[in-house]
């Protein structure tokens, strides 16, 4: 069971806001004592995400909280747009695939950088991707 | 706009990357790099990159564009100075920067740039340590 | 009303033991001997001094069990049942150390109290405090048990990832016991971190006290070579054992891009090498 204990929403409209929000999830680590190695990972993996929100997604929000499972604490951002949604999530989450003009190790790259990795999307309706970085994962 | 500077060093240019890197800051370096080797015709570019907290796979991009496109310009790239942890992430993430060399520290990668200007590129990557 | 039938049978209570201090502890370190769980002079000491504070704390708080002198007394109490968990007492005769005060309080209790009812809210109350005070031992007892392991752990994981300089500029790495994912994730931030702290340009990774090389393991020593290369130094894996390079290969694992050698001894040669140093013997 993961229980949220401290939460915060950011607008992201444009590249300039991707700094703020690093910084800010970087506080969340430091806060829980995470390892500078673990905390690089979170702050990539959300920095990844980000980009695809704003190139694809158009902006949205992105919610940042401080969670614990009982015996570790953690960090989850929900990164949520409105965007047009993805097509084929399998060929998405393959190591290799891209749409746009990155490497195309987007999504599957991220995923292996955290310990919990989520993605909903509907097409016409937006993609949700949630991520969580254990201190000691 | 917010741009980071380019050091002169005889046949160098200089880049100490200080801030936090985004999407357009990054592209404009990759523009303004290019542009500075033409014009002063470098044989060599530096990039310390030792208080980069952060490289996802964007910046890894343009470091691995920087490195080709200055080569094509006949000018060689080392990156110096990266953190541990940042290594780490990008093996992690599956970028492993090819075509860019490293150096420990600028010292370091100064040496390497002297030894490729005047050994030729063909020469293999020198471990020199004679300076410490 | 209620509350000052509880205060007065409270201080009925407190007179009769405070009273009867050392006729308590008297009856207390003879009920200690009797159940074994004692070792003399610096119990003597503690029993003296929790009594003195117990009593204390009873006639201060007027019958407030939450009350702030109760915290001086779970302080020493903390205090000596780490100190009894150090020199060797189990939980049980940790525990039985506050029964047995218990009961030797109880039976002053008896002797003295006139009134059942009254002796009886009195034990009801000394009752609850004290197994309160019980399973506090029991988790001071547990944290400290907890502390030790998880330095333990701490120091287990240093030991298992020395880094040696063995030469100016060179660095080596051996590798004991199985290579998970955590441990590779360990092996090179230490790795890593000393590469930088030293400025060695070349790193050699042992691993000769590995038992098995299977695709995952494969995977995490390329890993940890590609970071180390990412930051500008050279990794050479030394160590492979015959029945390693068996495996490597009929698990179709690609190595090519990797310096690999036999024993660490050839890899400090091809260190040597890569740094133009010569090893020569004095005539």
């Amino acid at each position: 069971m993961t229980t949220a204990t401290n939460k915060e929403e950011l607008l992201i409209v444009k590249e300039q806001d991707v700094v703020p929000l690093r910084n800010r999830v970087k506080e969340y680590g430091v806060k829980i004592g995470m390892s500078i190695l673990n905390q690089t990972k979170l702050i990539t993996a959300t920095s990844e995400l980000v980009r695809n929100l704003l190139k694809y997604g158009g902006g949205g929000k992105v919610i940042i909280e401080s969670v614990s499972n009982g015996r570790d604490l953690g960090v989850r951002v929900t990164f949520i747009d409105k965007g047009p949604g993805i097509k084929d999530i399998s060929l998405a989450m393959q190591d290799g695939y891209s749409t746009g003009k990155s490497l195309g190790l987007g999504l599957p790259g991220t995923k292996r950088l955290v310990n919990e990795f989520d993605i909903q999307t509907e097409l016409g309706n937006g993609t949700t991707v949630t991520i969580i970085k254990w201190k000691n994962g | 706009m917010e741009r980071i500077p380019i050091l002169k060093m005889g046949d160098f240019l200089l880049v100490t990357i200080q801030v936090d890197l985004y999407d357009q800051l990054a592209e404009n370096l990759e523009s303004d790099l290019i542009n500075t080797i033409n014009k002063n015709n470098s044989k060599g570019v530096l990039i310390d990159i030792s208080a980069v907290s952060i490289i996802d796979s964007f910046m890894g991009r343009i470091l691995g564009n920087i490195a080709v496109m200055s080569k094509i310009m006949d000018a060689q790239t080392v990156v110096v100075g990266m953190q541990p942890a940042v290594a780490i992430t990008l093996v992690e993430l599956g970028l492993s920067l090819n075509g860019v060399i490293s150096a420990l520290n600028v010292e370091k990668g100064m040496d390497l740039l002297r030894a490729k200007m005047y050994n030729g590129d063909n020469e293999e990557q020198t471990y020199d340590d004679s300076n410490e | 009303m209620n509350i000052q039938i509880s205060q007065q049978m409270q201080n009925n209570l407190l007179g009769s033991l405070k009273e009867h201090q050392n006729k308590l502890l008297t009856t207390w370190s003879q009920l200690l001997q009797a159940n074994g769980s004692t070792d003399g002079a610096t119990e003597e000491e503690e029993s003296k001094e929790f009594a003195a504070l117990f009593l204390d704390a009873l006639q201060h708080s007027n019958g407030n069990t939450e009350s702030h002198e109760f915290e001086k007394v779970h302080d020493l109490l903390i205090g000596i049942s780490s100190s009894r968990g150090r020199r060797g007492f189990s939980p049980r005769e940790n525990a039985q150390y506050l029964i047995a005060f218990k009961e030797a309080a109880s039976k002053i209790l008896s002797e003295t109290a006139s009134d059942p009812t009254e002796l009886y809210n009195a034990n009801l109350q000394l009752s609850t405090l004290l197994d309160n005070m019980t399973i506090l031992t029991f988790e001071s007892y547990m944290k400290g048990r907890e502390d030790v392991i998880s330095r333990q752990i701490d120091e287990i994981s240093e030991i298992s990832t020395p880094v040696i300089r063995v030469w100016d500029g060179v660095v080596a790495l051996p590798i004991i016991g199985t290579l998970d994912s955590s441990r590779t994730q360990v092996v090179m931030e230490n790795l890593l971190q000393q590469i930088v702290d030293t400025g060695s340009s070349i790193a050699i990774l042992d691993i000769s006290g590995v038992p098995a090389v299977d695709s995952l393991v494969a995977q995490h020593l390329i890993k940890t070579v590609s970071a180390t290369r990412l930051m500008g130094a050279e990794c050479i894996i030394s160590g492979i054992r015959p029945e390693i390079a068996q495996t490597v290969v009929h698990l179709g694992i690609d190595l090519t891009g990797i310096i690999t050698k036999a024993s660490l001894a050839s890899a400090l040669q091809t260190a040597f090498e890569m740094l133009q140093l010569t090893v020569v013997k004095r005539k």
